[in-house]
């Protein structure tokens, strides 16, 4: 198949990045230059990809074959790609802001940090186009390891000291639970397959030796099993990861790390079990309300958090459970909904990021209470915000509200009442933590503040930040009339179209 | 000609390169003979095994007096793998010694360091390569009594208390052995092997046969370290000189654990599976070595400790595959023995290299060496994946194995245990891993550099087949499963 070979490369052209920005490790400008290049070059590799998936095609390829029957391979459906394009579109975007924040942050051992990024973004790209539960395994510890030294590059005690929850907690849970579900699986099935309608259904019946609350057993250690879905009561690493420079926490918290784990999530609910098959046990009934719950406490505490990062760390904890709630609920319009809301979210999210992080650099401000004014300072950074935090309340004219609308169509239609509240008031939770921090910057200048700052858009990020957020900001607002596009490229997946 | 008498050779020529040693008096020239030795016995190992997987088993008359009579090698698929796992680590760890054994022995004494490891690589190839019980009782003597001396040498005085333990423990369970083979050979009137397999079947619920069975079981467990039999493993492996260290890590263990294997196929699977409880208590006492021993590893000061204490562990892996049997679980624990056999080798030369090159093995020592030996510590770090289970290494397979065999048998708990230790593995090669990458450099190897070529080069080989052999599965996973074959009797 013509594009099998794209796959491997779309693997590769990151760890190429990588090993050029090692090289050109004393020379910033081409450094950063060899990050550009091979975002970009990883994003068209993906994106050739798309005609064909588009029209049903399937490529894949083999990389290496463990055992008979176990092996890594490579294929390329509808919510895949959809990942890949986003990470290597975000890679991009985000090596433009970090240009600007790094160098005004004065950040030491760039070149490691660029480095790490490249390797992180290539797991990612791997564990998108992944073809079996072995292979995404694989990639998702590899991300695991590629983003560690991301998380610590502070090298303080504080940053050992997250870096060593974030590595506890994601590999205590996949070494446990996401290994022992995919043993399970292999020995139940003889396959890790991912294949369309799922591994366990023989036609209308499941197949032998297996039980619809074996089903619900195995699911729940799959979706506790990908700790990076930050589902209660394995959320904590996410806040700890909060240590990290801020351009870190936006591609890696924001999209990388968090959405592989919810794409892990969404990719076994649908290519392992089926959605037919999960929608016939009820295999999500009694988790659906370990998402809600992780949903709204999560929400609440954003709004209790006062430094900046953490709230968004919070906020995005409560953002994907939304997607796990959308696997849950296990029909057309939630998978849809999961589908569109890992894009969309990741657009508005790492926008918050940007902004966060350009606060920090321009102000040196970390938390909501310090925050009066800078709406003046830094108007079009703030602007960016706001419509970010329109985006991630749903509300109509961003993408936003696409995913909100077909999740809570979505819990009707599995006849969850119930879920359908809990959308509704996890939105309205959001507007508590989201819009607070803008209201305040926007609400005037802080008598205390040095005049310097006081003056309209004296302070606004650096430049290459600011064209960064300034895109993000867009897109995801634009999300909102693409909502056709996304429904359509979504609906090549089986059980949706 | 020289092919015919190959089963011999593996055996004598370490036998006989140990009075070379002696009479050569000096420790260069015996280290250069012990190397050439330990290069042949792999090129033989792997003319044998060759033999073996082209013509099916291979049989050597001692003597020329034929099997009841005089004392026969005889080599399958299994023992043909055991003594390939053997001969490469000796090839790889003997070279290594130069640097190593001359930085951590009395010079004077070098010598005789070099004449006692032919002994104890003449014992652990005859403890593999006989088809006589008695032969195997003398040779684990030699191996034993050899490894006691060599822990002896280690470079502090704990050294000898830790070396009495070991001989004391140890020759309990030769005691066991020698008891349990007099009664088999009491009921049976044969000590080779392949004769006792046969006429043990029909007398298999006598008093004495069970009595054979339990005492050689207790005593070989005591050599293999299972749990709770494992006391005198720390200490030995923690005070031994490192290259010792490295050896006996890497095969003493093993090949008592052949000998289990060995059992399982002299009293055949029926008897140890379906009429006594045995899996259940392999099992749960292997799964106890596994955690206890995990868990111990993370409280420990000193990384040699720690190593050892993951030893306990891996011991428990292997013998746990015993223990749930069939060819999954047998296939698991055979290629575990190949497999933890590289990494814990590659992992304590590494240690050995940070010994040499810091003068101490204390976990606080190795603050920040990672920027000083980078080349050491990439080693222990990709060996330590492989001791992990990481996917894309050799010690995942193992693992996989072993989980997808307790999920056959429906023992879910044991699938689960498992993942647990594994979860434990990462935390405690995280600890070394935090001390040697993200800590400003120890004052104690302040000047330290990297390690001498000699030394690199052997830790690298065994790095890279423990990457090599979790990619390309058909040597050990193959050899593995055709030798689980030969233990459940389904094949030659």
């Amino acid at each position: 198949m013509s594009g099998s070979w794209t796959l491997l490369l779309a693997v590769i052209a990151p760890v190429a990045g990588a090993a050029a920005v090692g090289l050109l490790g004393r020379r910033p400008n081409l450094r950063e230059a060899a990050s550009l290049i091979a975002a970009a070059v990883t994003f068209g590799l993906v994106a050739s990809l798309v005609p064909t998936v588009l029209d049903g095609g399937r490529p894949a390829f083999l990389l290496l074959e463990l055992l008979p029957g176990f092996s890594l391979r490579l294929h390329a459906e509808p919510l895949g790609v959809g990942f890949g394009l986003i990470a290597s579109s975000l890679w991009f975007v985000t090596v433009v802001y970090a240009i600007g924040y790094m160098r005004a942050h004065h950040e030491e051992n760039q070149t490691r940090f660029y480095l790490f990024f490249a390797l992180a973004i290539a797991t990612t790209v791997g564990a998108a186009l992944a073809a079996n539960l072995l292979t995404l395994y694989v990639f998702y510890e590899s991300l695991t390891l590629a983003t560690y030294p991301l998380v610590t590059h502070g090298g303080g005690d504080k940053d050992r000291a997250g870096g060593r929850t974030y590595l506890t907690i994601l590999l205590g849970t996949s070494l446990t639970f996401f290994l022992l579900a995919m043993a399970w699986t292999w020995s139940l099935t003889g396959s890790l397959a991912f294949v369309d309608g799922g591994l366990f259904r023989d036609g209308n019946a499941l197949i032998d030796g297996v039980t619809p609350g074996l089903i619900a057993v195995l699911f729940a250690l799959f979706v506790f099993g990908a700790g990076k879905a930050a589902i209660m009561p394995f959320h904590r690493w996410l806040p700890a990861a909060m240590v990290a420079p801020t351009p870190v926490s936006a591609l890696l918290h924001a999209v990388a790390v968090v959405k592989l784990g919810v794409f892990t999530i969404l990719k076994i609910s649908v290519y392992t079990f089926g959605i037919g098959t999960l929608a016939m046990v009820d295999a999500g009934q009694l988790l659906q309300y370990v998402a809600a719950a992780t949903l709204l406490i999560a929400a609440v505490i954003a709004i209790r958090e006062d430094n900046l990062k953490r709230r968004l760390a919070y906020s995005t904890i409560s953002q994907l459970a939304y997607i796990v709630l959308a696997a849950m609920l296990a029909n057309r319009f939630s998978i849809l909904a999961g589908g569109m809301h890992i894009a969309i979210h990741a657009f508005a999210k790492i926008t918050l990021f940007f902004c966060a992080g350009a606060i920090l650099v321009s102000l040196h401000k970390t938390t909501v209470g310090e925050l009066r004014g800078v709406g003046r300072a830094m108007p079009i950074t703030m602007g960016a915000w706001l419509v970010a935090s329109f985006c991630v309340i749903g509300l109509p004219l961003t993408g936003g509200f696409w995913s909100k609308w077909y999740l809570a169509q979505g819990a009707l239609e599995a006849g969850e009442p119930l879920m359908f509240g809990v959308i509704l008031l996890g939105s309205l939770l959001a507007m508590g933590y989201l819009l607070p921090p803008a209201i305040r910057a926007f609400y005037g200048p802080d008598p205390a503040a040095p005049l310097a700052v006081r003056a309209r858009g004296a302070a606004e990020a650096p430049r290459f930040s600011l064209a960064a957020l300034v895109f993000t900001a867009a897109v995801s607002a634009a999300l909102f009339f693409a909502a056709p596009q996304m429904s359509r490229w979504l609906q090549g997946i089986e059980g949706i179209g | 000609m020289i092919a015919s008498h190959l089963p011999v050779l593996q055996v004598v020529m370490s036998l006989v390169a140990a009075p070379l040693c002696m009479v050569l008096h000096r420790g260069r020239p015996a280290w250069l003979l012990s190397v050439a030795v330990s290069w042949a016995s792999l090129a033989c190992a792997v003319a044998l095994l060759l033999q073996v997987i082209d013509d099916g088993a291979v049989t050597y008359a001692f003597g020329g007096w034929a099997a009841p009579v005089g004392i026969e090698y005889r080599i399958d698929i299994l023992n043909g793998f055991v003594l390939l796992i053997i001969a490469a680590i000796s090839a790889v760890v003997v070279p290594y010694s130069l640097r190593s054994a001359a930085d951590e022995i009395a010079p004077e004494r070098l010598w005789l360091f070099y004449a006692v490891l032919n002994l104890l690589l003449a014992g652990l190839f005859g403890i593999a390569i006989t088809g006589d019980l008695f032969n195997v009782f003398v040779f684990l003597e030699i191996s034993s009594l050899a490894s006691y001396a060599l822990v002896s040498l280690g470079r502090d005085r704990r050294a000898l208390t830790a070396a009495f333990r070991y001989l004391i423990l140890g020759t309990l369970g030769a005691t066991f052995i020698l008891i349990g083979i007099g009664l088999l050979y009491a009921a049976t009137g044969t000590l080779n092997m392949a004769d006792i397999a046969v006429r043990v079947q029909g007398q298999l619920d006598s008093r004495t046969i069970l009595a054979a069975f339990a005492f050689l079981t207790v005593g070989i467990s005591l050599k293999a370290a299972l749990f709770p039999l494992h006391s005198w493993l720390p200490g030995a492996y923690a005070y031994a000189p490192s290259a010792v260290t490295a050896l006996l890590a890497a095969t003493a263990t093993k090949v008592a654990i052949y000998l289990l294997l060995r059992m399982v196929f002299l009293f055949g699977p029926d008897f140890i599976y379906e009429e006594l409880p045995l899996s259940e208590v392999i099992v749960t006492l292997a799964l106890l070595g596994v955690l206890s021993g995990s868990a111990a590893a993370l409280l420990q000061t000193d990384v040699k400790r720690l190593l050892a204490y993951s030893s306990v562990a891996h011991v428990g892996y292997m013998l746990l595959g015993i223990g749930l049997g069939g060819m999954l679980g047998l296939g698991g624990g055979i290629v575990h023995l190949f497999n933890h056999a590289m990494a814990k080798g590659a992992v304590f030369l590494a240690v050995g290299c940070i010994v040499l090159r810091v003068g101490s093995s204390e976990l606080a020592s190795l603050q920040g060496i990672g920027r000083r030996m980078p080349w050491t510590m990439a080693a222990f770090v990709i060996a330590a994946f492989s001791l992990i289970g990481v996917p894309l290494t050799a010690g995942f397979i193992g693992k996989w194995y072993l989980v997808l065999a307790a999920m056959e048998r429906g023992w879910w708990w044991v699938a689960a245990a498992l993942l647990v230790a594994g979860a434990l593995s990462v935390l405690y090669m995280w600890r070394v891993v935090e001390q040697a990458y993200f800590h400003e450099p120890h004052p104690a190897n302040a000047d330290a550099a990297e390690a001498p070529l000699s030394m690199l080069v052997p830790l690298w080989v065994l790095a890279a087949a423990s990457v090599y052999f979790g990619i390309d599965t058909s040597l050990n996973a193959g050899l593995a499963a055709r030798a689980a074959a030969v233990v459940l009797g389904i094949a030659p």
